[in-house]
């Protein structure tokens, strides 16, 4: 028998042939150019082969069966052609493995996702495991592209246009019980049984799963034309085509040719293809190597957290507290008073709830998460994270006692939003344990976590807390502790300006408008409602007295009258049950796009402003920070690659221009082409 | 004696804590019996300075865990974190199961097999199941038995609307099959054979609250510790003390057993209440090995069985036979801790010690025992105020004595326990504050 580099055959006593899928010199098996030639040369072999019973596609790795194609070919191709060409290549081999005569089953432990379902969808059978691991979709859209190995077409013609599309639409992955349910896997089962399932349809044969009448129906010409109108208008109450045309195109391809022949084939291939060039896909795939960047952070450290400590049971220390027991860790969370903590529970059963589902899952997450009215979890707690009110003596005497009690070599963390880690460091002996963990609201949905050093924070300490942040799953931001740090101290003018614009009249919907337009998940407006304009203020006077801002009196006196947005029911705007009463809509006097420049060049000018502080270490940092800390539109790949593609200096120019207009001096010293130039 | 006491591994109480015991008030509580005692355990053992692991065995006592709660020990000792490895088992002496559970715990460390052991007890009353009756039951299995159809429906002709009458657990938990009489009547019993008045039933009764009460205001309660449930409910104290319960308030409640000419009313009875009571165990060893603070020894254990018709006088013979064994008498004990399942019964032991006839036929004494000064009985008041969560108050009693030896600087102290079939429990506390020699 042949071998192969990134396949392994084998035939066990049954005459089954175990295709094991090996990719050379990583832990994750993932599709590129040269597997696909090895499993078509392997397909090849087969095709007329009745030796074997059989074929069971299978991973060797640890961890997952197939992560989809590799990434980084997203970005080499030279035309449309050559990625059409690529496209059309993978989709006739998994054709020949779809056409071979003897059975093929796809056995799936653990992830399989993109590519890799596009191959187990090829196979006549599927089995996977029913564990938590195991998560089966089609997340191109994701990446500003569509399945272009068949995915787009098989997948709704086996389990019918309306689950089908959703997959591929939304990029969702399902779980091994759900893909069962769906017809989409033959069966799911426990670990113990995987091996003999996969054999059962090898030796069985029996008859391989097919869509039901009504759901074939579903794919046909007149269905798809009632249909495709109905999930367009859905698709476009989310999002806006020309920010991620994936989706739209994939409707389009189905609705024109359907699921069936060459024709849906061959339009599935040439319209991803053309994808790849678009501006969304390139700065989509940027953002996922930024958050791999980012995952990849303090992997070497040596520090196995198994116990954190959390003092301060609001929000946001009791949603860290929460997040941490889900990420299995064991967490005391301290206040004052049980009648502090219980909320904070409450909180946690319902995360564990939506997150976990299963009730014996959720009692062990619980259980995890122990209320600390007494402090004993801190000499046991390897870190301590404090997130109490933002008050430098109160946060002072604490830290200060903790050191004395914490174990020596704990890490002792701040959730501080805005006073300097060197303030707070000044009381203790060794100022050098202070590092900042610093999560955002809502800390559940939030995947940034700004790690903040301070002058006289420990390398190693700001390392340990990096790895921790990766060990609960969030995307650690190396920052410097300046006012604000970075995400903050970007956003917060950016707010300011905003309600700036509705002092000199403009309607806060059409500036919500215009920044939701431009890509953001929500408008500035909407958003200081929804963090709280006492939080704002309260920010916006403590970062104006670093950077000498103006604070817009509108804010303070929506906070005087209590208006505090929507936890208070009114802020800018009116709520109801928490929900934003829809206000009219306005006619603009300005463009759109006049107002999103405006507000984007504000923040931009922080943005630069805290490159040439050296905030974060470079723009690619700050990119990722803005766009995982606010949802900075993310298919515009982040600020300063936003700036970049449309011209620093123009864009700097127009800066100035706007600010000389308003009677504002910009310094010199801001000059955004000579700051990225230095850094 | 000389030689038991040589065998044995001296026993000592280095911590232990409870959940506010919270009156069941007409439907499910929010925390069910593992619930209890996982928020009583999960404190104690942050504050201790050895790891969950490092304990040798849990024992629970849990009178009617639920259906899904079968061994709540294991499933308790696994939710805190023990780790796979540390065995737990469950005992079940009704009444007495918590008591039982730290016996049971003693031996482990008596005899060496251990040397840290996690004791006490759990029950969530307010959880115990309504159950079909027996009626119901073989209709339903007749009617899952039919295979066709017409044998459906032929079975469904049967069923009748009594078949739903449900069962309900508690009572009949508390109901004694062997004498055919609830726990309030075997209380009667014990009244009409001390001649036990309503009124005295009543005042003892109204001294539990306002004992309890103060208890409270001073802060005696050291060993409760908040309990949360996954809604966001919490409590921080006992909540079944009634601080305005009166004489004639008490007087004015119809009796609930004997209806119509008994005394025995829900007033001075204990309540129905869910709680969970936890004690840690030490050997010297481990007491050294931790530099565990030392709270009290358990020098001993006694069990004794009686008429279960008059099962509410258990502590005077599991105590007579404990204190002969020692030699002391009655005033050589500093505190007493008799649960209160009932006043009558509470009263009804007292009388019986005083009792000279009493004492020759049923313990074997030459005399009456002695008359118990009142003033040194449940001064922080008892069940009636507090509750009785069957599973956890037989360790919950022994906590608290421990905790009044420390505070009066007293030499030693017994706790004991009525049980439903017919027995009682005690053990005799001394405060020490350091292992021994």
């Amino acid at each position: 028998m042949q071998t192969y580099k990134h396949w392994r055959l084998e035939t066990d006593k049954d005459q089954v042939l175990w295709l094991y899928f090996d990719k050379q010199n990583i832990s994750v098996n993932t599709m590129d150019r040269e597997v696909m030639e090895e499993l078509s040369d392997i397909t090849d072999t087969l095709v007329n082969n009745t030796e074997y019973k059989g074929i069971i596609i299978a991973s060797a790795k640890k961890n997952g069966f197939i992560a989809g194609a590799d990434i980084s070919q997203f970005t080499q191709f030279t035309d449309v052609d050559e990625a059409v060409n690529l496209l059309k290549r993978g989709q006739r081999i998994y054709d020949k493995i779809e056409h071979l005569k003897i059975p093929t089953v796809a056995m799936i432990d653990g992830f399989c996702l993109g590519g890799g379902l596009e191959l187990a969808l090829a196979c006549r059978y599927r089995v996977v495991e029913d564990g938590a691991k195991t998560r089966l979709g089609l997340p191109e859209v994701k990446l500003g592209i569509h399945p272009g190995w068949g995915g787009s077409v098989r997948l709704p013609r086996l389990i019918g246009a309306l689950q089908g599309l959703n997959m591929v639409l939304s990029g969702h992955t399902i779980s091994g019980k759900a893909a069962a349910k769906l017809g989409l896997a033959d069966v799911a089962v426990p670990k113990r049984h995987l091996v003999k399932a996969a054999k059962y349809y090898v030796l069985e044969k029996t008859a391989p799963h097919q869509a039901t009448w009504l759901q074939n129906l579903t794919n046909a010409k007149p269905a798809r034309t009632i249909l495709a109108s109905i999930l367009r208008k859905k698709l476009r109450a989310k999002i806006n085509p020309q920010h991620y045309p994936a989706p739209f195109h994939v409707l389009d391809n189905w609705e024109r040719v359907g699921v069936q022949g060459d024709a849906a084939m061959d339009k599935e291939a040439r319209s991803c293809g053309k994808l790849f060039f678009s501006d969304t896909c390139q700065n989509l795939v940027r953002v996922f190597f930024l958050q791999e960047r980012l995952k990849g952070q303090a992997k070497e450290t040596r520090f196995n957290p198994e116990h954190v400590h959390v003092i301060g049971a609001g929000t946001m220390g009791g949603d860290i507290a929460a997040w941490c027991a889900l990420q299995g860790l064991n967490v005391t969370l301290q206040d004052r008073d049980a009648k502090f903590i219980a909320p904070a529970i409450k909180r946690a059963y319902q995360l564990f709830k939506e997150k976990l589902k299963e009730p014996y899952l959720v009692q062990k997450a619980m259980d995890r998460l122990t209320p600390d009215v007494q402090g004993y979890g801190v000499p046991k707690a390897d870190i301590i994270i404090e997130a109490i009110f933002e008050d430098l003596a109160a946060k002072q005497a604490l830290f200060k006692s903790l050191e004395t009690q914490a174990k020596p070599q704990a890490i002792l963390a701040t959730n501080t939003s805005s006073i300097p880690l060197d303030d707070i460091n000044s009381v203790l002996q060794t100022p050098e344990r202070l590092v900042g963990i610093h999560y955002f609201n809502p800390v559940a949905k939030m995947q940034l976590v700004e790690v903040v050093k301070g002058d006289r924070t420990d390398p190693l300490v700001v390392e340990k807390a990096t790895s921790f942040v990766r060990k609960i799953d969030r995307l650690p931001l190396p920052v410097k502790s300046s006012p604000g740090f970075l995400v903050n101290r970007i956003l917060m003018p950016y707010l300011l300006e905003a309600v700036m614009m509705m002092d000199e009249g403009i309607p806060a919907v059409t500036i919500d408008k215009a920044m939701v337009d431009f890509g953001m998940p929500m408008g500035p407006v909407a958003l200081a409602d929804a963090v709280g304009l006492d939080v704002c203020l309260s920010v916006a006077k403590y970062l104006g007295k670093y950077f000498n801002s103006k604070i817009p009196p509108r804010l303070i006196q929506l906070v005087e009258k209590g208006k505090l947005g929507r936890k208070s029911g009114e802020g800018f705007y009116q709520y109801k049950k928490g929900k934003q009463i829809k206000p009219h809509d306005v006619v603009a006097e300005k463009s759109l796009e006049e107002i999103s420049d405006r507000l984007v060049l504000r923040m931009l000018d922080e943005a630069f402003a805290c490159l040439r502080e050296g905030v974060v270490a470079d723009s690619d940092l700050l990119d990722a920070g803005m766009i995982f800390g606010t949802g900075f539109a993310p298919f515009r790949g982040g600020p300063i690659h936003y700036a970049r593609s449309r011209g620093i200096n123009d864009l700097f120019q127009q800066y100035v221009k706007q600010r000389q207009q308003r009677g504002e001096k910009v310094e010199l010293l801001r000059n955004w082409e000579a700051i990225i130039e230095a850094v | 004696m000389d030689t038991i006491s040589h065998m044995r591994r001296e026993v000592y109480v280095v911590d232990g804590l409870r959940t506010p015991f919270l009156k069941a008030r007409g439907k499910p509580g929010s925390l069910s019996a593992s619930d209890l005692a996982v928020n009583a355990g999960r404190e104690l053992l942050a504050r201790q300075p050895f790891t969950p692991a490092d304990l040798g065995e849990v024992v629970l006592g849990c009178m009617m865990p639920s259906p899904d709660e079968a061994n709540i020990g294991r499933i308790v000792a696994l939710r805190l974190g023990c780790g796979k490895a540390i065995p737990a088992w469950t005992v079940q002496r009704n009444c007495a199961s918590g008591m039982q559970a730290i016996d049971s715990a003693i031996k482990d460390i008596a005899t060496g097999r251990h040397d840290l052991v996690l004791a006490g007890g759990t029950e969530a009353m307010s959880r115990a199941p309504l159950l079909f009756n027996n009626k119901m039951v073989n209709w339903l299995s007749g009617f899952w038995g039919a295979k066709t159809l017409t044998a459906k429906l032929q079975q469904m002709i049967h069923f009748r609307p009594g078949f739903l009458a449900p069962v309900v657990a508690l009572l009949r938990g508390l109901t004694d099959p062997v004498v055919n009489l609830s726990m309030g009547q075997t209380a009667e019993n014990v009244a009409y054979r001390f001649n036990i008045t309503r009124e005295q039933m009543d005042a003892f009764a109204f001294e539990s609250h306002q004992r309890a009460a103060q208890a409270q205001d001073n802060k005696y309660f050291a060993d409760v510790t908040p309990a949360f449930s996954y809604t966001g409910e919490y409590a921080v104290v006992d909540d079944g003390i009634r601080r305005d319960t009166s004489m004639d308030k008490l007087s004015t409640l119809k009796p609930i057993f004997d209806k119509k000419f008994g005394a025995v009313t829900a007033g001075n009875s204990s309540q129905v209440t869910d709680g969970a009571a936890l004690l840690l165990l030490a050997s010297k060893e481990a007491v050294k090995k931790y530099q565990l603070p030392v709270l009290a020894r358990i020098v001993d254990t006694e069990w004794a069985g009686l008429d279960p018709a008059e099962m509410g006088l258990g502590p005077v013979y599991a105590s007579t036979s404990l204190l002969r064994r020692y030699n002391l008498r009655i005033d050589d004990i500093d505190f007493w801790e008799i649960n209160e399942a009932f006043a009558a019964q509470v009263l009804g032991c007292v009388a019986a010690w005083e009792d000279e006839k009493y004492c020759r036929e049923f313990l074997g004494l030459d005399g009456a025992f002695g008359k118990l000064d009142m003033s040194r009985l449940n001064v922080d008041g008892g069940a009636i105020a507090l509750g009785h969560p069957v599973g956890a108050s037989g360790a919950r009693i022994v906590l608290r004595l421990i905790d009044i030896l420390k505070r009066q600087n007293a030499q030693r102290g017994v706790a004991t326990i009525c049980i439903g079939g017919g027995q009682g429990g005690a053990m005799l506390i001394e405060n020490v504050s350091e292992v021994g020699a």
